[in-house]
């Protein structure tokens, strides 16, 4: 295929990747924007103006950032890999596995349409938390950077999962037992300054603190890590995460007998 | 030297329960031709084609497209083909020119080029009006035809139809031979063809390939085919029942019923003999027809004997 020929098919997956969770808006967008605000209501201005602050500012400040990465990362994930299998189940998938795109462009395009969902619901809930507090950013380039890394990595991660999923239960596995629990663990509503030295120690060996940090980093200006190590270990991820999912697509993993 | 459209070189497929599937096959498609890959249910008719279209990996051997090897540059191969899969394989939850347009897409095509062209097949297949339901609501047939739409919409040069009138009505089925032979002749689309229809087999291709058991065990012209039938069998219509079945001297004789009797004829044989010795007892036939297709027969004969199975039908190969 030539550049534009590329390009052409690259933008036909995304166009039908965003529109497919536009036309279930229902299912994809809205029920983020409610858990939020329950978030925001129970944690925020309930428990929140008991606990007062955390590290210097009002805890529903706090936790904003956490729980807009938090929706980021789960609708990423779940885009792509409830998209990708249904594919599978459907074998549609076999439309693309017998056209002339590159593997790569089959997995990006996927990945752009995760990325698009996680990014769109990141605003939504960025939107509802305005009505809780006041955000002022600090360093606006650092945080788009981070979220859009965060929203990549993930959209990876769902297609490697759909790819491997064998059923429908084998896409939901990693959403609860993985991707729940490490987000609750990665600073979200607590810092680990609070935790106990053994356990601050194990928590840096959660990628998602890092992820949820640099992103309060860049909103509010605190974090618990070294946020240049956090770059380079999320940088590092997608470039294991892209390749691991290349090698699958070109062996056929799930796709192909 | 014009290409072969499909050539296809000791190619092998060992799937992971150690089950050989295909066993070092040799097979050559030329350009324009309309071509019958047929063979019983596991055969491994379906396992060749996934490999063409690279939806099954193979263990060994040589695929090429027009030219093109599969194994050095599967893009471009891919380029000359069109797919009309078994089992419906689109999202049935999208629309219809949706489903033809975003094909396109996928083969680098602009929606400039894309719609006429969208327009043009779905119109040709009936389908027009059906354009903005959703896949879902449409019949069996019309789902078979919007395959067809799909894999022609990057105009392939090479068209696989891997039973593609499948539960389709008798009308509807001839409508799309006659499409089919449009393409292969107006358009010069080679059409490669697995059916378990032999009259349909029989009535469109010209070159036909028999696969059993993961070998090849004939691939010669329809014509050639056909000639190597041996022994057709015939059913006899009475014009009254019997009770005693007829004696006809050098026939293999069968009564199916108390009306109806079936008749072995060996080439050279003559049905005028048959006739003369039943109507001497006294015995009518109202009407006859042959009790399979042609091709049907020999499909039978070939596949049982190449199983090492004896022939069950009347109808049988010189050997």
């Amino acid at each position: 295929m030539n550049a534009k020929q590329t390009w052409t098919a690259l933008w036909t997956i995304i166009v039908r990747e965003v529109r497919r969770f536009m036309r279930i808006w229902p299912q994809t967008l809205l029920p983020p924007s409610i858990t939020m605000t329950m978030y925001f209501i129970i944690f925020g201005n309930l428990i929140g103006s008991r606990v007062g602050e955390m590290e210097g500012v009002p805890y529903m400040s706090y936790i904003v950032p956490g729980l807009i990465m938090m929706s980021v990362i789960t609708n990423s994930y779940s885009n792509v890999a409830s998209s990708f299998f249904s594919n599978k189940f459907q074998r549609s998938v076999e439309e693309l596995i017998v056209s002339p795109m590159p593997n790569w462009v089959i997995m990006m395009g996927f990945v752009i349409g995760g990325v698009a969902r996680g990014l769109g619901v990141g605003i939504i809930v960025t939107a509802v938390s305005l009505f809780f507090t006041h955000l002022d950013v600090q360093h606006p380039l650092l945080t788009i950077a981070v979220v859009i890394m965060t929203a990549v990595l993930f959209s990876i991660g769902g297609f490697i999962n759909s790819l491997l999923a064998n059923k429908f239960d084998d896409i939901s596995i990693v959403p609860i037992f993985v991707l729940t629990p490490l987000t609750y663990l990665g600073g979200v509503f607590y810092s680990i300054s609070m935790l106990p030295e053994f356990w601050q120690h194990v928590s840096l060996i959660n990628p998602i603190l890092y992820m949820v940090n640099t992103f309060r980093y860049g909103i509010l200006g605190i974090s618990d890590i070294n946020v240049t190590l956090a770059f380079a270990a999320i940088a590092a991820f997608i470039i294991v995460f892209y390749c691991f999912g290349l090698w699958l697509l070109k062996r056929g993993k799930g796709l192909r007998s | 030297m014009v290409e072969p459209a499909l050539s296809i070189q000791n190619l092998s497929k060992v799937y992971g329960n150690n089950f050989h599937a295909l066993k070092g096959i040799d097979l050559e498609v030329p350009q324009g031709d309309f071509f019958a890959l047929l063979g019983p249910n596991g055969a491994g008719k379906s396992t060749t084609l996934g490999i063409v279209c690279s939806l099954v990996n193979k263990t060994s051997g040589k695929v090429t497209i027009h030219g093109v090897d599969i194994d050095q540059d599967f893009s471009k191969a891919k380029y000359y083909l069109g797919v009309v899969p078994q089992e419906f394989n689109f999202n049935q939850f999208e629309k219809v020119e949706d489903i033809v347009l975003t094909q396109a897409g996928y083969y680098g095509m602009s929606m400039r080029d894309a719609k006429p062209r969208a327009k043009q097949l779905l119109e040709d297949l009936g389908l027009w009006d059906k354009r903005n339901s959703t896949a879902r609501m449409l019949s069996g047939g019309m789902k078979r035809r919007l395959m067809i739409a799909r894999a022609l919409i990057h105009r392939p040069r090479l068209l696989i139809l891997d039973e593609p009138t499948a539960g389709v009505d008798i009308e509807l089925r001839r409508s799309m031979w006659e499409y089919m032979r449009r393409i292969n002749e107006d358009e010069g689309t080679t059409i490669i063809l697995t059916t378990h229809y032999l009259e349909e087999a029989e009535s469109l291709c010209r070159n036909i390939a028999i696969i059993n058991q993961g070998e090849i065990i004939q691939n010669t012209t329809m014509r050639d085919l056909l000639t190597q039938l041996d022994t057709e069998t015939f059913l006899l219509d009475l014009a009254a029942p019997i009770e005693q079945m007829p004696l006809v001297e050098g026939f293999e004789l069968a009564q199916i019923d108390a009306a109806q009797l079936a008749i072995s004829i060996v080439k050279g044989q003559k049905l005028n003999d048959v006739f003369s010795q039943l109507s001497a007892q006294g015995v009518q036939v109202v009407s006859m027809r042959n009790r399979a297709n042609r091709l049907e027969e020999l499909f039978v004969s070939l596949v049982e004997k190449s199983s090492g199975s004896a022939p069950k039908a009347a109808g049988g190969i010189r050997s």
